[in-house]
């Protein structure tokens, strides 16, 4: 009993990260813009709330935690807006190719967050590893009494607020995408944007807003990595490929931001049963470390082969739109 | 044509799609575009290093071309990110969006660490090299059916398939570190073979990168020949504008995917092996260290010209070397060359707009 527990904490623990990353995907995707540069948005945002907060814990005598959040998520958002705006600003106004720009923004995200990561304690003087610890700490912070229940409070109270935060913003994206004029606006614009377009839709600013507020969530992803994942320290690489599962686990919940939630709990089990799977060898151990990515494959290819169209991806997916050659 | 209104006064930008741009006019642009990416670049390096900017474009290239060690090792990188880029263009021209060089080269790569390690001490050296380059083509050419197969019958989208089927082949390639691993506990591979140099690509022109530059050239050749003179090249090309159309005119449209992604996956895979044989000599999931993606990235921006290709993968790797060189003359870590990719990346994609299109700002007079 005492293992599922933790199988289920750890795989919660995996999934959240993932799912904000999802949710930011599934509400760009919708727009039509397939946004490669998600896993780079994700470590820009981690990093800028890592740096937000060493910063202020650095400049203060008696840093508070309360204080030291606030700072790192606001940061993070900025930072991951930023990262959203060279995307948009590159593929809507200037009409480049979606997946060159996604690609180049991740190159780009990648080496902000190692590089600034791994050498921002060393460069404002300082020995060792960066590590916030404090800030960390608000973001760890558990419901007080609520924890303390047997298995309830261990099963569904004994994480940071993020996890809770990750599991609303997908209720309500999957709310405005479904029950909100402004979420079909955004759903027809990622279907046909000519149709929208001639609906009176205003199709840029649809695809700037859904990207950014996107590129946003996805960046929560990251600081949920930094400040409970690890504690508020960094390591290089260390978010690894979480950034592509956000974008598997899009397939896997059929855009659907309320699916992700579930998906997210089962892309965080098959990322680490193979701890918990007896007798493995180190090499079984890392073929099992591919169940993810084939899980996601026989979807996609699942979803390819029945043809309903609310399974499938946004028809204008991956395309610019060019509103003179309608 | 578009309108927008900038602010509330008479200020007007119009778009004009350009119907045709003379090549000094884009060439223009596109060298404004590297200017000022170059003079972003310098922003970025001296605000991080507080060096005078002078002194780190000096760095800079004396990273890149400052020993005969350093130009061999800029033209192999060169020429590795050529010869994927130049393995895509069939897919991208056929439309195929082929995400997977990465995984492609990892499985061609895996291939030529295999035969070396079990064959390259026993085969003689000529031997052991073509089935090298064979056996990491027909690696890589394995890994690209897979999802051309899906995307013929199916029709699934091939960029998310491409891209998942890369982190399948990262992961076979930490299983094959597991099995190789040297010496024990070091979940590393070690250099292969390092007293035989069994299946080491030989010295050619007086350089250990020499056969790589060959057959790259070869390469680029066959496949320019490939996509500009054959019946295949044309067929791929007819696909890639409408399948409808392809379709009407006869061709077999779910053979044409099939084959061009054979061939697109066999160039990558034989990348592997001038990465692995040709090079470090040693597997790791970081073999193909995001050169996949960057050569998509150069092979779309070159719009599959051979000699723009060339170009752009020279301009890239000269400053990522560079960077490397800064970065560990300061002490930091050799990401930074990844941002400094990032930021001309932004700035060439960007300028193919100003190619393309004509903006005029004028004042409107009042109405």
């Amino acid at each position: 009993m005492a293992v599922l527990i933790t199988f289920i904490q750890r795989s919660i623990g995996q999934g959240i990260a993932i799912l904000f990353g999802a949710t930011g995907e599934i509400m760009t995707e919708k727009s039509g813009n397939l946004n490669l540069g998600i896993p780079g948005i994700m470590y820009m945002g981690g990093v800028a709330g890592l740096l937000g907060a060493f910063f202020y814990e650095n400049g203060n005598e008696s840093p508070s935690p309360l204080v030291g959040m606030l700072i790192s998520i606001i940061c993070c958002l900025l930072c991951s807006l930023l990262g959203g705006l060279i995307y948009t600003f590159l593929t809507v106004t200037l009409r480049a190719n979606q997946n060159v720009v996604g690609l180049a923004l991740t190159t780009f995200g990648t080496g902000f967050g190692n590089f600034f990561g791994g050498s921002i304690s060393k460069m404002a003087g300082g020995v060792g590893q960066i590590s916030v610890k404090t800030t960390a700490s608000a973001f760890r912070a558990k419901i007080p009494g609520l924890f303390g229940l047997p298995v309830i409070g261990q099963l569904l109270f004994s994480y940071g607020f993020l996890t809770y935060l990750a599991i609303i913003l997908a209720i309500v994206c999957t709310y405005f995408l479904k029950r909100t004029r402004a979420g079909l606006h955004l759903i027809a614009v990622g279907e046909s944007p000519a149709t929208a377009d001639s609906a009176g839709i205003n199709v840029p600013k649809y695809k700037y807003t859904a990207t950014l507020v996107g590129s946003m969530i996805a960046g929560l992803g990251g600081l949920y990595f930094v400040m409970e994942y690890l504690a508020g320290t960094w390591s290089n690489n260390g978010f690894g490929d979480r950034g592509w599962l956000a974008v598997a686990l899009v397939i896997l919940a059929l855009w659907n931001p309320s699916n992700a939630i579930w998906g997210s709990l089962v892309f965080g089990a098959l990322y680490i049963i193979y701890i918990y799977i007896p007798g493995l060898s180190r090499a079984q151990q890392e073929l099992c470390k591919m169940l993810p990515y084939l899980v996601t494959l026989i979807v996609l290819v699942i979803t390819s082969r029945r043809n309903k169209p609310e399974n499938q991806p946004p028809a204008s997916l991956g395309l610019s739109y060019f509103r003179e050659e309608r | 044509m578009s309108k927008q209104n900038k602010t509330s006064g008479r200020t007007v930008i119009h778009m004009e799609k350009r119907n045709s741009i003379s090549r000094s006019k884009a060439w223009a642009i596109r060298l404004t575009a590297v200017l000022l990416s170059l003079i972003v670049c310098a922003i970025v390096i001296v605000a991080i290093t507080k060096q005078n900017p002078l002194q780190v474009y000096a760095g800079i290239i004396q990273g890149a071309v400052g020993s005969k060690r350093r130009i061999w090792v800029t033209v192999r990188e060169t020429v590795v990110l050529l010869v994927i880029a130049v393995g895509l263009v069939p897919a991208f021209r056929m439309r195929f969006w082929n995400i997977g060089a990465e995984g492609q080269i990892l499985m061609g790569g895996a291939a030529s660490a295999a035969l070396m390690i079990y064959l390259g001490n026993t085969l003689p050296l000529p031997v052991a090299l073509l089935l090298i380059i064979v056996v990491s083509a027909i690696a890589g050419m394995l890994w690209g059916i897979i999802p051309a197969f899906f995307k013929a019958y199916f029709n699934t989208n091939e960029t998310l398939f491409t891209l998942m089927m890369n982190y399948v082949a990262t992961q076979i390639i930490n299983f094959l570190i597991c099995i190789w691993e040297n010496p024990k506990g070091s979940n590393t591979v070690g250099v292969i073979n390092s007293k035989t140099k069994g299946g080491w690509f030989p010295r050619v022109f007086g350089s250990e990168y020499g056969l790589s530059v060959l057959i790259v050239l070869v390469v680029t050749i066959l496949i320019t020949l490939y996509m500009n003179y054959s019946k295949h090249g044309y067929e791929l090309a007819v696909v890639g504008e409408s399948t409808d159309t392809a379709r009407y005119a006869g061709i077999n449209v779910k053979n044409v995917i099939i084959r061009t992604m054979c061939l697109s996956g066999a160039v990558c895979g034989l990348a592997g092996a001038l990465i692995v044989s040709g090079a470090s000599h040693t597997i790791s999931t970081s073999t193909a260290g995001g050169r996949g993606f960057t050569a998509i990235i150069v092979a779309w921006m070159s719009k599959f010209n051979p000699a723009a290709m060339l170009i752009v993968s020279l301009f890239l790797v000269f400053m990522q070397q560079g960077s490397i060189q800064i970065a560990t003359q300061f002490g930091l870590n050799e990401n930074a060359s990844d941002i400094i990719t990032g930021i001309l990346l932004f700035f060439l994609i960007g300028c193919e707009f100003f190619v393309n299109y004509k903006l005029s700002v004028y004042r409107e007079k009042e109405a």
